[in-house]
């Protein structure tokens, strides 16, 4: 046990500075030699007056200084009140050190920061040179109440549940319990029940599968690939080596309801290859397959979190994520080869009709955009 | 109002019936007081005693900017219109005109172009959010770093983690609602997140956005969570904060006339009132002229919210950035193929867990050290970070993590910057995490260790004097000048700490470890982890002996080693 370890404000020093020293190789030792465990508090320092306090000139000037910075406060007010009556909301005006701004946005700014600052300052140099500056102590007493108040508490309960007999007639006891259990259920089934619809199918289809009838059916009908936000439709030949398209299929962007929905599932990226820079492997063999003479789409929403997959480099043939960095091999059937995305995007199989667009071959074969539970 | 006076007079028979002139403030507090029976309580308040230091400001900042976000946030509630409805542009920002948008887009650019002073009570909104956030983060850490969340306080440090988490959702809610292009895809990797969460995934989004991302549904059913909901918590929370404070009196810093069982500071009247009132002003004006000099949140520049479309260098909101930088780093073969099943563990640990379990963390780390050290008493006085080594290590560890996640947010910036490639920036970041964390806390820890021995250097030596005295035999030494007892308090004032052993039935000390408990096995190792290199404070003894025997520094360094050596010394 360490006697050491006991808080000492009680003990009093008795020795003196005279007192044999303890020499410290013989190990610790307190409380003998005369000496306290610990120092004392000394108590607080003697007060050292402010300037304003003992000099009149001093609290004079910090009053001037006070009542300008308030004036300052007054002047900006004005100045805010200025500006808003006297400008119109596109006034812009050439300003020195800012250049060309809104010429409201600035006066009102300016005005109201110099109408507040001027206060807040003044009020606070007021409160550090003219206030009283001597610190006052408050005794500060022990939180927890008295042991007795405690009991009384914890009687005050137990009296109370004995008053209403709970315990000793389970029949109350378990059907209120049943009761509030259930109870809550009605609100919540109203809340989580009404917010939205199930997804049902709607993770697997895009407007590739057809745009939804009245019944919200989707027929497949080999959409061509119309460019986004022109609405026109791709010819194969217009696309040439290393050009990148954003397309959408025709008659998506012509929607008047559900445009941003649609386009959250159906943004594709078109891009044309050499035939021969896709890889020499089962992806690249895929890739090149499922497009036409060189020509892929790939779905633009990324399979990490769903941002759109918007920048492509054309001399490795890559297609980068700007949100997280997921990066896609286009000669590989964009596989990931960095970043925090697992699965490749999905493949949309294209082909031309007999006027030269491309169209779609099928619609896209699994769901477009980030992973979920009950995917494949 | 002199009535001392011992032997009566005759005039003062006149007097009797004077009265002091009647004050005003009189009949104020007499109608008060008819009516609520407060004025003992209020005149209690009025007197009460707040301690002084620039660090119990960062707090008051976070209060005041969250107020200052509130009212600003009611002035744009009159303009802002959170509908989903088809619109087409026409304001008086020419780029945008005839585009079609969101009529939240179209409000949005309305409070920024065409309401007269509106951009500057948005631009408030948005500073005095991130003021808000920041000031209420750097306040936590001055809580942590202070050891101010000891009983009893627990409960309050609780209440401010929570306060962080909702912060961060309201900030997150109050960003996403612009519905422009930056906005949009915030939300789009909201709901790309959201839909990992294990088998219940798809139909929570199905729920939280009506149907098919982005619908129409999102905008208001976030608005009023923005303005409803999450500010009515932050505020009664905030108020609960505040009333903690005033009935726990608030800590203070160690010093001379300190102690635990008194509060050493300034009045509320006049004073702390008066510092309060200028201080508020003073945070709401320069708010005001960095909301007018700098742009926050130029929702006019990318365009309305389209799901093909996209900015390079997107990135959320600084306080977003830990869980956004963890998206990034976390790598994709963490998804995992179930058969039927998908657990993309690659998103859901970085955008799901994370963010719980840090604030699970945070919130639970004044009960974890308190049953490591076992200490049960009220502690009002706070701790210089270096005095408690082990605690301000584990602080600094966990802050270079958060920001190591922080910064990678930016990644793709730095990689432009810098014109470094972002893989190699990434794969820095991802090895940095594990390591750079212990690092600091080993460098932290011994930095502590190393300032507690400089304090203890310069209370047995004295301050050096940069006076130098030649001796008779020609060497030179500099004269060191003893403390005085006010400043060597500063250095002496804190609690030796020791480790606890195994088995022990706790220390002497009453109120500290299971009194009569046995100490287990894991407890005693993680205290032996905390306190095993404590350096304790100089005692009046030791001084004694540095005085008169200069030979002895080394022994009187060594005896502030472990407890194990001052055992052993004490045994022999």
């Amino acid at each position: 046990m360490n006697e050491q370890n006991q808080p000492s404000a009680e003990v009093v020093p008795t020795g003196t500075s005279d007192a044999d020293a303890v020499r410290l190789d013989q190990g610790h030792i307190h409380g003998e030699g005369g000496y306290p465990e610990a120092f004392e508090n000394p108590g607080l320092p003697p007060h050292t007056p402010r300037l304003t306090d003992i000099d009149e000139a001093a609290a004079k000037r910090a009053e001037r200084q006070i009542a300008g910075l308030f004036t300052l406060s007054i002047i900006g007010s004005i100045l805010f009140l200025v500006g808003y009556f006297t400008f119109g909301v596109d006034a812009r005006n050439w300003f020195p050190g800012v250049g060309v701004m809104s010429t409201t946005h600035l006066l009102l700014g300016a005005g109201l920061a110099l109408g507040l600052l001027g206060i807040g300052l003044g009020v606070l140099h007021w409160s550090r040179t003219l206030m009283p500056g001597e610190e006052i102590v408050e005794s500060r007493h022990h939180l927890a109440s008295s042991d007795e108040q405690r009991a009384e508490l914890a009687d005050t309960f137990v009296k109370g549940v004995e008053g209403s007999q709970i315990n000793r007639r389970p029949l109350i006891k378990y059907s209120l319990g049943g009761a509030l259990g259930l109870v809550s259920l009605p609100i919540l089934v109203q809340l989580v029940g009404s917010l939205g619809p199930l997804p049902k199918d709607d993770l697997y289809v895009s407007a590739w599968s057809g745009l939804p009838d009245e019944n919200g059916k989707r027929t497949f009908s080999a959409p061509r690939l119309v460019l986004d936000p022109e609405n026109r439709p791709i010819k194969a030949s217009d696309v040439t080596i290393g050009s990148v398209f954003h397309v959408q299929p025709e008659g998506l962007l012509d929607l008047h309801d559900h445009v941003l929905e649609e386009k959250g599932k159906s943004s594709v990226i078109v891009m044309r290859l050499d035939p021969g820079d896709f890889a020499d492997n089962d992806l690249g063999r895929k890739a090149r397959d499922w497009g036409h003479d060189g020509i892929v789409a790939y779905s633009k929403i990324c399979t990490h979190v769903g941002c759109p997959v918007g920048l492509y480099e054309q001399t490795t043939h890559h297609l980068l994520c700007p949100c997280h960095q997921s990066t896609f091999d286009v000669t590989q059937d964009c596989k990931v080869i960095f970043g925090p995305a697992k699965r490749p995007l999905p493949q949309l199989k294209i082909t031309v009709d007999d006027e030269g667009y491309l169209i779609a071959a099928q619609p896209f074969m699994e769901p477009v955009g980030p992973s979920f539970w009950e995917r494949d | 109002m002199s009535t001392t006076a011992s032997t009566p007079r005759p005039a003062d028979r006149l007097r009797e019936a004077d009265q002091p002139a009647p004050r005003q403030v009189d009949g104020l507090t007499a109608w008060i007081d008819d009516r609520t029976g407060a004025a003992p309580g209020i005149k209690y308040l009025m007197k009460k005693v707040f301690p002084d230091h620039w660090s119990f400001m960062i707090g008051e900042v976070a209060l005041f900017s969250m107020l200052i976000a509130l009212l600003t946030g009611v002035f744009l509630t009159f303009w802002f219109d959170p509908s989903m409805a088809h619109t087409v542009y026409n304001g008086s920002y020419v780029p945008l005109q005839g585009v079609e948008m969101s009529r939240a887009y179209a409000s949005a650019l309305d409070i920024s172009f065409d309401i007269k002073g509106g951009l500057l009570i948005r631009q408030l909104h948005h500073w005095a959010a991130l003021l808000f956030i920041v000031s209420l983060n750097v306040h936590m850490f001055r809580v942590f770093f202070t050891g101010a969340f000891r009983k009893p306080r627990e409960l309050n440090w609780v209440l401010g983690t929570v306060l962080s988490l909702l912060a961060i959702v309201e900030g997150f809610a109050g960003y996403s609602l612009p519905d422009d292009l930056l906005s949009g895809t915030g939300l789009r990797a909201m709901q790309g997140f959201t839909i990992t969460t294990p088998v219940i995934g798809s139909y929570l989004v199905y729920f939280i956005f009506g149907g098919t991302f982005p619908g129409t549904d999102i905008m208001p059913r976030l608005y009023s969570v923005h303005i409803l909901l999450i500010p009515a918590l932050l505020l009664g929370l905030a108020i609960a904060h505040v009333v903690l404070v005033m009935v726990h009196k608030h800590t203070q810093y160690p010093g001379p006339g300190k102690t635990e069982k008194n509060v050493v500071g300034y009045p509320v009247l006049p004073i702390y009132a008066a510092k309060q009132t200028g201080f508020f002003f003073t945070v709401f004006g320069i708010l005001t002229l960095i909301s007018t000099f700098f742009t926050i949140n130029a929702i006019w520049v990318h365009g309305p919210y389209d799901p093909n479309a996209t900015t390079a260098g997107a990135q959320p909101d600084w306080y977003m950035g830990f869980a956004d930088g963890a998206l990034r780093l976390l790598p994709g073969w963490l998804e995992l193929d179930l058969g039927s099943f998908t657990l993309s563990l690659n998103v859901m640990l970085g955008a799901l867990v994370l963010l719980p379990l840090v604030f699970i963390i945070q919130g639970a780390y004044p009960f974890l050290e308190a049953w490591v050290t076992g200490d049960k008493r009220e502690h009002h006085l706070l701790d210089r970070p270096r005095n408690a080594p082990v605690r301000t290590g584990l602080g600094a560890a966990a802050l270079t993590a958060y920001g190591i996640l922080m910064f990678t947010t930016s990644n793709d910036i730095m990689a432009i910057k810098l014109h470094l490639s972002i893989n190699d920036i990434t794969r820095t970041y991802q090895v940095l995490i594990f390591v750079l964390p212990p690092l600091v806390f080993w460098a932290v820890k011994r930095i502590c260790i190393s300032l507690q021995r400089a304090d203890r250097e310069k209370v047995l030596h004295g301050r050096e004097t940069s006076r130098l005295m030649q001796s008779a035999e020609g060497g030179f030494s500099e004269l060191h000048e003893p403390l005085n007892e006010y400043d060597r308090w500063h250095y002496v004032s804190y609690e030796p700490t020791y480790p606890l052993l195994e088995g022990e039935t706790g220390s002497d000390t009453p109120g500290v470890a299971g009194s009569g408990r046995k100490v287990s096995k894991a407890r005693a190792a993680f205290s032996r982890f905390y306190f095993q290199d404590s350096i304790n404070p100089v005692t009046p003894a030791e001084l004694e002996a540095a005085h008169h025997d200069h030979e002895t520094h080394e022994v009187i360094e060594a005896s502030a080693e472990p407890r194990e050596q001052i055992e052993a010394a004490e045994k022999h």
